[in-house]
């Protein structure tokens, strides 16, 4: 196990932001910590850097103690949501910088800038302001800046978040690319669960500072460890296992676990209806009780036959 | 949300507040070294001396501080009504010349007291009430137009526009949504403006003459001449209690500024006038040919003999006046000058960039003992330059060395003038650098000097060369505390030029004028390299 954590709590005087979390991860791998704004996920994260003290547990990497290592000597890498790039240097300056700091001798250093902006895809990019760039090219020379000193380990801070949507989810494909071309240990914390399964090997979900479940991200998306797990990865109707010929206690639908079907088993009347990107979503009322559907174009009021999606279907617990 | 979780790592991160405690323990000591023991050696030195009650109960005494609060409180709204519109055109308006008109302003606020007192004696020779508040006025146009520009030019523009979407005239929304948001600007500056004049010196003495007298000048005279050091002691008991209030008032108006800096857009919000706005144009442009006039009324004097053009003065430099009236040459002294002021610099630049550093890291972790110190570091501009240097030569002789006949005296009154100035400068700069960027540095291994180094150092840079610089004017200039430390074998050249007015002889004058506009050139100089650096207008200066 490459970085270890145990037990670590976090207590800013009387809130406590992250309580008693044990996690590890292993060499090469990318985990993503999932959970919504205020879980106390970027606080672990800064723990891990070593920009926050733990009022308890351990940081370890390769079993060795970090506590007394401070942030310039942990060989961390960190990107911020807002890249916080160097105003006052170019794109090369800015990559440069962490090879700087290593002494590394000014011809290999210029070598390996060149070499990560072409990874990051800003080739070109070296002599240009920083202030000059958008949103999405400052975010991928934060990354080149902090891929570049070779990281034994690769924070992400909400990488994506202050990109608009299409960028993020370009950037995320690409991002997903690069650490796994590069082989790099990372830790990403995110709201986003796209994002995360995007990006992730292993997804540790954090809700008020603990972790409450960890596992592949198909994993954690079909069995939710429960309700509110469920339901901030998008479940919005919990209902008996039965409902949905499954033997199981209960499940969690999210509005694509039923698909207007002429041949499906439940039937029930259009409430609502919204366009989104690419599919029409409805509300229909089935049996009294209000259920989310997607469906093809229907007229609020028709009745219509629904057909059950397991895909769109996770099990609790 | 992300500012307040930089916040609280900053704490645990430099294993807490107490560490910034004790670093703000540095600057207090210089300050209770070179200023508070002085000051309190004199006041004690008078109550001592019995009969400070009388001096507080007598009539003259409250003339005295009537007048005071009076002519500050007059200079203080013109210098506000003035620099109002020379703020808007600053910060709002996108016209040619606007560096001129930022240098032009600059250029009073850091001319020596005296020279100011004898360009206004050109216009004004038997001095006057309105003189003297012309002239405090005057030096302080650029406070006001500075301090509420960096305010205005950051102020997002389309509250106004909204308002005027929403059927307010142009009037009615300055005064409804404009106003209201430059308060807290307008109230800092107020509060800066009025400390000046109300203790204000060289204007005083050389346009008020014996008829009108401030605190200030009475604290002089009281100690100098009529070594009447009671008396002396109640004036700056009094002084220093109501420096103290303006103070505190001060510090409320900048405390509620500095919510709203950070609500600031970085959108460039400068256009060219429209309309109306013409006439505001037009009225920055008279102040600015207003307080240019007396600068080209002493040049011109300092040309001009009953006999016609000459330079017989600027010839004078090079001697010791009419009859010995020095006892080293006009050009000695401003050798001298320039050498003090670059000490005093010197010291104000260690002193006030590690305060603005310990505040920042005080203001991060939220303690009460940053404003303590934050206030600390202003006294010495509200407190009579003449107590502090009498001070000197009171308690001084008590240090190491024979430390009252140091060379050393007369840079370190002067840096506690100029501290503040340097402090106000500096720390919005320091402050406005996002603690992450700091933290990233640190990530990609910096060590905390290190990123001291690359990342704080050059983004302050600029405006520490400025401070740097604006201190040195007004070190170069400093008149107060310097007349009374300065030995007579080793004057700086405002001391020189109050020396030669006070003698008689056309070619003193002609002297005095010259030396004048030698200091004016100096200064000019020095602002507009200053200019030349394009400092943010940040500062609160």
């Amino acid at each position: 196990m490459a970085l270890e954590l145990d037990s670590i709590t976090v207590r800013y005087g009387q809130t406590v932001a992250v309580s008693d979390v044990s996690l590890s991860v292993a060499d090469g791998e990318v985990v993503a910590l999932l959970g919504p704004s205020g879980c106390g996920k970027s606080t672990l994260l800064r723990t891990i850097a070593g920009l926050e003290k733990p009022s308890s547990g351990s940081v370890r990497w390769d079993s060795a103690d970090l506590a007394g290592v401070p942030v310039h000597r942990r060989e961390f890498g960190l990107v911020f949501q807002d890249g916080q790039l160097f105003p006052h240097r170019s794109v090369a300056g800015n990559v440069a910088f962490g090879l700087r700091m290593q002494k590394v001798e000014r011809e290999s250093r210029d070598k390996r800038v060149l070499s990560l902006l072409e990874l990051v895809g800003l080739e070109g990019y070296a002599d240009r302001r920083v202030t000059q760039l958008s949103g999405g090219e400052q975010q991928r020379v934060a990354l080149a800046r902090a891929l570049a000193p070779s990281p034994r380990l690769l924070l992400l801070d909400e990488p994506l978040s202050a990109l608009d949507r299409a960028l993020r989810e370009q950037l995320a494909v690409d991002l997903a690319r690069l650490l796994r071309e590069a082989a790099t240990t990372a830790l990403v914390v995110t709201h986003d669960h796209d994002e995360a399964f995007t990006l992730a090997d292993r997804v540790a979900i954090m809700s008020r500072g603990r972790i409450v479940q960890v596992g592949p991200p198909a994993e954690v998306w079909s069995s939710p460890v429960d309700v509110e797990t469920a339901k901030f990865l998008g479940c919005n109707k919990f209902v008996p296992g039965s409902f949905v010929g499954l033997s199981v206690g209960r499940v969690g639908l999210r509005a694509t676990a039923l698909r207007v079907d002429p041949a499906g088993p439940l039937e029930g009347t259009v409430l609502e209806r919204v366009h989104r990107r690419d599919h029409v979503r409805l509300l229909v009322e089935i049996d009294g009780e209000e259920y989310e559907a997607v469906g093809p174009m229907t007229e609020v009021g028709d009745r219509v036959r629904l057909e059950i999606d397991l895909d769109g279907v996770a099990r609790i617990g | 949300m992300a500012q307040a979780r930089a916040g609280l790592s900053r704490t645990r991160l430099f294993g807490a507040r107490s560490g910034w405690s004790a670093a703000a323990l540095l600057p207090l000591a210089f300050l209770a070294l070179f200023f508070a023991w002085p000051v309190l050696a004199i006041v004690t030195l008078g109550l001592d001396e019995g009969g400070v009650l009388k001096a507080l109960f007598s009539a003259e005494t409250w003339e005295l501080v009537a007048f005071t609060l009076g002519q500050a409180f007059a200079s203080t709204v013109v210098a506000i009504i003035a620099g109002l519109p020379v703020a808007f055109v600053l910060a709002r308006c996108r016209i040619r010349g606007l560096g001129l008109v930022r240098a032009a302003v600059m250029v009073p606020f850091v001319l020596p007291t005296v020279v100011v007192g004898l360009a206004f004696r050109t216009f004004w020779p038997d001095g006057g009430v309105l003189p003297i508040v012309l002239a405090n006025a005057f030096f302080n146009v650029a406070v006001v137009a500075r301090t509420v520009g960096g305010l205005w030019a950051h102020t997002d523009r389309r509250a106004e526009d909204a308002a005027r979407a929403l059927g307010a005239s142009r009037p009615r929304a300055f005064l409804s949504v404009v106003l209201p948001a430059l308060a807290p600007a307008i109230g800092s500056a107020a509060a800066v403006v009025f400390l000046f004049c109300a203790t204000s010196f060289g204007v005083v003495l050389v346009l008020g003459g014996s008829r009108y007298r401030t605190l200030e000048t009475e604290i002089y005279l009281r100690t100098v001449e009529l070594f009447d050091l009671s008396g002396a002691a109640a004036l700056s008991l009094l002084q220093f209690a109501a420096v103290l209030a303006v103070l505190v008032l001060g510090a409320l108006a900048r405390r509620r500024r500095e919510t709203a800096l950070s609500l600031r857009d970085r959108e460039e919000l400068a256009r060219r006038p429209s309309g109306g706005e013409w006439y505001v144009v037009a009225g920055a442009g008279l102040v600015v040919v207003a307080l240019l006039a007396p600068v080209v009324g002493l040049v011109t004097r300092s040309l001009s003999t009953r006999d016609g053009w000459s330079l017989a003065g600027y010839a004078a430099l090079a001697t010791r006046g009419d009859r010995g009236t020095l006892a080293v040459t006009g050009f000695d002294a401003a050798l001298n000058s320039v050498r003090t002021a670059f000490d005093a610099t010197v010291v104000a630049l260690v002193v006030g960039v590690f305060s603005a550093v310990v505040l920042v890291g005080l203001r991060r972790s939220g303690g009460r003992i940053a404003e303590v110190l934050d206030t600390a570091l202003m006294l010495p501009l509200g407190v009579s330059a003449v107590t502090v240097g009498f001070g000197y030569l009171v308690t001084m002789d008590a240090l190491p060395g024979d430390f009252r006949t140091s060379p050393l005296l007369v840079p370190l009154a002067q840096a506690l003038v100029v501290t503040p100035l340097i402090v106000r400068m500096v720390l919005p700069v320091l402050r406005a650098v996002d603690e992450r960027l700091r933290q990233a540095a640190a990530t990609l291994g910096a060590s905390p000097l290190r990123v001291w180094r690359e990342v704080d150092l050059p983004l302050v840079g600029r405006s520490l060369v400025a401070a740097a610089g604006f201190g040195y004017v007004v070190a170069l200039g400093e008149f107060g505390a310097t007349s009374f430390l300065a030995r007579p074998d080793a004057p700086t050249l405002p001391v020189v030029i109050a020396r030669l007015m006070s003698r008689p002889g056309e070619l003193n004058s002609q002297m005095a004028y010259a030396a004048c506009a030698l200091l004016m050139v100096v200064t000019v100089g020095c602002v507009l390299l200053i200019e030349r650096l394009r400092v943010p207008s940040s500062g609160e200066f």
